[in-house]
């Protein structure tokens, strides 16, 4: 599933789109992913998980900074991701299969703020782009 | 079996009664053929599979989204048997249509995204929570007759 140039320009107008609130749809995801798949919790045992969180909060706004540069990276994945797959695979140890939960909840989100935008293709795009982004996470496992 | 809390029932049987059932299904199936368009193999006889438009306004699609929605809705009726209800369904899955269940959770993921556009704010993180314990409880409940 290769990114066309019609995925990586529809991935592009939505994260203008998006502007300066990436921070609070990515934490918007996080909080989702806590609660629809709540084994995601046991990484984050040392947080307050509470609605609201600042520490959830400033999670999110890192997460939104790697899928911001992802955004901006689109033709290298691996190469901009390469740091964060090392931290995740080598110290944070996370199960990939989290990634995937997350990637959900964030599709979810954009959704329920963007239903006009949130078209099938633009869906598809939006799914694709977040396959590359987990493929690139999850290349230094192993 | 799926365990959802009474306050989880009552969440997902509140937003269900509001549902557009033959909508949601069309919509739901439609972006499952889309999204994962090798899921497109079990639906060859659907005519015009081209392109996004072809699919969404496709009227097998959205007949069959109907269809499976409707089963859905069944399911939720009966989240304490989720196997007994689906076991026929389950048998035809496997034995005639030869659909690999790892679609069934694509399909119960693409319905939540598909909520989550209809209802907006209303789709809290609990309400997805919820719906995401009967999308899952769903899958299991088709995939269980395969051998």
């Amino acid at each position: 599933m290769v990114l066309s140039a019609a995925d990586r320009a529809a991935v592009r107008a939505l994260w203008r789109k998006l502007g300066s609130n990436v921070g609070i749809y990515a934490t918007e995801a996080l909080e989702r992913t806590f609660t629809a798949f709540p084994t995601t919790k046991t990484y984050f045992a040392h947080f307050d998980l509470s609605p609201g969180s600042a520490q959830v909060k400033a999670h999110g706004n890192k997460v939104a900074d790697a899928l911001t540069t992802a955004v901006a990276h689109m033709d290298d994945l691996p190469g901009a991701l390469s740091a964060l797959s090392d931290l995740h695979a080598h110290q944070l140890r996370v199960d990939p299969i989290n990634f995937k939960f997350l990637g959900h909840c964030l599709l979810v989100t954009l959704a329920r703020h963007y239903p006009g935008d949130f078209g099938p293709a633009m869906h598809a795009s939006l799914d694709k782009f977040l396959s590359h982004v987990i493929s690139a996470l999850a290349s230094s496992y192993g | 079996m799926v365990h959802l809390t009474a306050e989880e029932k009552s969440l997902v049987s509140g937003l269900w009664g509001k549902v557009k059932v033959d909508e949601v299904g069309g919509e739901a199936l439609g972006r499952l053929l889309v999204v994962y368009p090798w899921t497109q193999r079990f639906f060859d006889s659907f005519g015009d599979l081209s392109s996004p438009n072809a699919i969404m306004s496709n009227p097998k699609v959205k007949a069959h989204g109907k269809k499976v929605l409707n089963s859905f809705s069944d399911g939720l009726k009966n989240l304490d048997n989720l196997k007994g209800t689906f076991a026929k369904l389950s048998e035809l899955h496997c034995d005639q249509l030869h659909v690999d269940p790892e679609n069934f959770k694509l399909l119960g993921n693409v319905l939540v995204c598909v909520l989550a556009r209809h209802f907006g704010k209303e789709f809290t993180p609990q309400v997805q929570g919820a719906f995401q314990k009967v999308v899952t409880g769903v899958a299991n409940a088709l995939a269980h007759k395969y051998h």
